[in-house]
């Protein structure tokens, strides 16, 4: 009776088994050393949706690319351009891109849990391309891939004790994040530690029910001193709901700089999922220097990406 | 019934009796007569009586008879949004869960704020199968601004005023209701949600609505609206020598809790309703593995952690809370099919009281039949005053549920008789089977 969620969905990463997280990235190592015609042929004639509630610059393109990269057609629904701003409901909507012949759809919403939403009424794979202040897996995917690359652990099997030793320390608005709480869920479970940091009304102590392996320093110095990766995060001002945020007092204690990395955390990687607000929670020194993956991590998404999308269609797998 | 005849009286033999206005818990008969009790006497002895009144007879050995239960707060969506329910369907649904009476919520389309939609509602052209009471809004328009007429509400049948779903939040207000309310005999019956921190929340605030990122109301949103309306009501026995009559809907914190058992310890009249599922599901339930985030656990007051639940549990075992109410809130399928936070708050709730009831209160936590059904019966009726209702004394209202209270059994929900399905209670277990409802002397549902 009730509407289950299709196979090959990516909406949490709670529902990924640490297999299925070895073998997406196995799946994005062949696809980013494949042959463009290769590769452009895994998809082709397939049907991708992405429908797009809430902007987007780098997830949006990243999903695109990947799609078009692997041969699939892709169409773009957003809330300004559509019957989404007439009031058409998510179900409805869905139900609409399936009957033109979608076969998989990639969804962003400014609400948290909306994929299952679409994920029951159209009974197709449905990628989470964030969710409201819920998750973000796909994000979560590429900055473990990214970890993976700069840290030096190809050669590592993908399991439980993939990063061991490794303390990934994540700065900022908690809270709102969506990013936070897929890395939170996730890196724990390869074994690595994940330290929290911010001040308490962006980072309550709920936060430290994410999982086992998870917890909070309220200190950014000391939470550096033990960081091997330090991943910052914007302030979403989009979603303060009235909350007031000293941004003076906010850059002395959290701001990720030149001094504070070179005292701190001079070997430490440091990661952002964009986009960043230069000189609020990181500067441009570190932003673009050597320690620096952010660029990195957007080229790694467009191959999880890839194989998030060859993994839903179930074209191909290796 | 075991007759096709529709008679004036009816026998009710030999059932075990459970009628906690009189502490009665024994064996006898029940003679119905004229929609009203005719007698309760011992097996056998109403045989020759109900033979001359050539009266239908139910068996109901095995089985409990007890005073129709009464609910304090349903909301049966008529007038204005009948997609939802009507009075018709909501008092089908009512029956079938053992109810008699229910009191029906103010929150229509338009607000029933006047004497002439509460008599409508009343109306015997509505088809309601039970007794329908209004509670009428509290302030015109449930605005919160301006005191609706209760003198004339109370004539035209009003039991309680309510702006329910909507706290009246500003004191002055609050203590005006109370006041007026106060010179009538009429409880205010309050919603208590301090909206002013619940702005954009859907869920309880806590690990839950942490991880689903969702934004979360607080404990004190509810316990601090409690806390300022019991101020109120010791100020107005201060300054005017007037026993105001609080009554705290849907109690879900062990704050608010603790602050009505004080209350009440000091002597002020206050009452309080807890509903099924606050004692029978946590917040865990809005998130369901594999399915998602489930909009048939929201509701407001949400549903709480484990603590809180608890809580609610003690309080209804040491006296504190004086009934339970189901807020049976029926919303359409298109409705809930949302995102979470989209939702509209509530659940269906009717056919699930006793079942959930006898299951969690009566066998999993010890607590007496008899004081179960006080819950439902004689405890709703002195919240709202409704003499001779909630009793099977003789004389008053013949309105009777008999049920197999030993019967395990499991909810569809795909059977309600709401026009709604929005249960979070779908193949939960339930205990205890209502097979006949007799409301005002007619058998308004039966099992069979």
């Amino acid at each position: 009776m009730e509407q289950r969620v299709a196979a090959g969905s990516l909406l949490s990463v709670e529902e990924l088994e640490i297999k299925d997280v070895a073998s997406i990235l196995k799946l994005a190592d062949v696809l980013e050393d494949e042959k463009h015609t290769k590769r452009g042929k895994r998809l082709e004639g397939r049907k991708v949706a992405l429908l797009f509630y809430e902007s987007s610059t780098r997830t949006r393109t990243s999903f695109e690319l990947a799609a078009k990269s692997l041969g699939a057609m892709t169409t773009l629904v957003s809330d300004k351009s559509s019957s989404i701003e007439k009031g058409e409901s998510l179900h409805d909507t869905g139900v609409t891109l399936r009957a033109l012949g979608a076969e998989c759809i990639i969804l962003r919403s400014n609400f948290s849990g909306a994929p299952w939403v679409l994920a029951r009424s159209t009974q197709l794979p449905v990628l989470n391309a964030g969710d409201g202040m819920h998750e973000h897996p796909s994000q979560a995917l590429l900055d473990l891939r990214t970890m993976i690359a700069r840290l030096g652990l190809k050669k590592k099997r993908v399991d439980e004790k993939l990063l061991r030793g490794v303390t990934v320390v994540i700065t900022g608005d908690i809270l709102h994040s969506r990013v936070a709480r897929s890395n939170a869920m996730l890196l724990p479970r390869l074994g690595a530690k994940v330290v929290l940091c911010g001040p308490p009304e962006l980072l309550p102590e709920q936060a430290l029910m994410l999982g086992e392996g998870v917890e909070i320093e309220r200190d950014f110095d000391a939470a550096l001193q033990r960081a091997t990766v330090a991943m910052m995060l914007r302030i979403q001002r989009e979603r303060l709901a009235g909350m007031e945020v000293n941004v003076a007092e906010y850059v002395a204690k959290y701001q990720l700089n030149a001094a504070r990395l070179e005292q701190f955390a001079p070997k430490t990687l440091v990661m952002h999922p964009g986009p960043m607000v230069r000189g609020m929670e990181i500067d441009s020194a570190v932003a673009d220097g050597a320690q620096s993956a952010i660029e990195e991590q957007v080229t790694h998404g467009l191959y999880v990406r890839m194989a998030l999308l060859v993994r839903a269609l179930k074209a191909g797998q290796q | 019934m075991s007759s096709a005849r529709a008679s004036d009286s009816i026998l009710i033999r030999g059932g075990r009796v459970v009628d906690p206005s009189r502490s009665v818990d024994a064996s006898s008969d029940v003679l119905l007569e004229n929609g009203l009790i005719a007698e309760v006497a011992a097996p056998g002895k109403l045989d020759a009586a109900a033979k001359k009144l050539r009266a239908d007879v139910l068996e109901a050995k095995g089985c409990v008879v007890a005073p129709g239960f009464i609910d304090l707060h349903v909301h049966l969506r008529e007038p204005g949004q009948t997609h939802k329910e009507t009075i018709r369907t909501g008092t089908l649904a009512a029956a079938a869960g053992g109810f008699t009476t229910v009191c029906a919520m103010p929150n229509t389309t338009p607000v029933n704020d006047t004497p002439e939609w509460s008599r409508w509602m009343q109306d015997p052209e509505r088809g309601a199968s039970v007794r329908l009471l209004p509670v009428p809004a509290a302030t015109v328009g449930s605005m919160g601004e301006k005191l609706t007429d209760y003198a004339a509400l109370k004539k035209a049948g009003a039991v309680a005023v309510s702006d329910d779903g909507k706290p009246i939040l500003e004191d002055e207000i609050m203590r005006a209701c109370l006041v007026a309310a106060a010179k009538l005999g009429l409880p205010v019956s309050q919603h208590a949600e301090d909206t002013r921190l619940t702005g954009g929340c859907s869920m309880h605030a806590g690990d839950v609505s942490f991880r689903l990122g969702l934004r979360g109301m607080t404990i004190e949103a509810e316990s601090q609206i409690v806390e300022r309306d019991i101020r109120l009501l010791e100020e107005i026995e201060r300054k005017e020598k007037l026993h105001a009559h609080l009554h705290v809907q849907h109690v879900s914190t062990l704050k608010a809790l603790d602050a009505i058992r004080a209350a009440k310890k000091r002597g002020l009249h206050v009452t309080c309703e807890v509903a099924p599922h606050h004692f029978a599901l946590t917040d865990e339930a809005v998130f369901r593995e594999g399915f998602g985030y489930d909009t048939s656990a929201k509701m407001n007051p949400p549903l709480r952690p484990e603590s809180e639940r608890q809580a609610c549990i003690a309080a209804l075992l040491d006296g504190t809370v004086d009934a339970i109410a189901t807020d049976h809130a029926p919303h359409a399928h298109h409705e809930k099919n949302v995102e979470f936070e989209r939702a509209p708050n509530g659940i269906t709730g009717l056919e699930t009281a006793l079942g959930l009831s006898l299951r969690l209160l009566h066998s999993q936590y010890g607590m007496p039949l008899e004081k179960v059904l006080f819950l439902l019966t004689n405890g709703p009726a002195d919240v709202f005053n409704l003499s001779g209702l909630g009793t099977l004394k003789k004389g008053a209202s013949a309105d009777i549920c008999v049920f197999d209270a030993g019967k395990v059994w499991a909810f569809d929900a795909e059977r309600t008789l709401s026009m709604s399905k929005n249960t979070p209670f779908h193949d939960h277990a339930m205990q205890g089977q209502i097979l006949w409802t007799i409301a005002s002397g007619k058998v308004v549902y039966s099992a069979k």
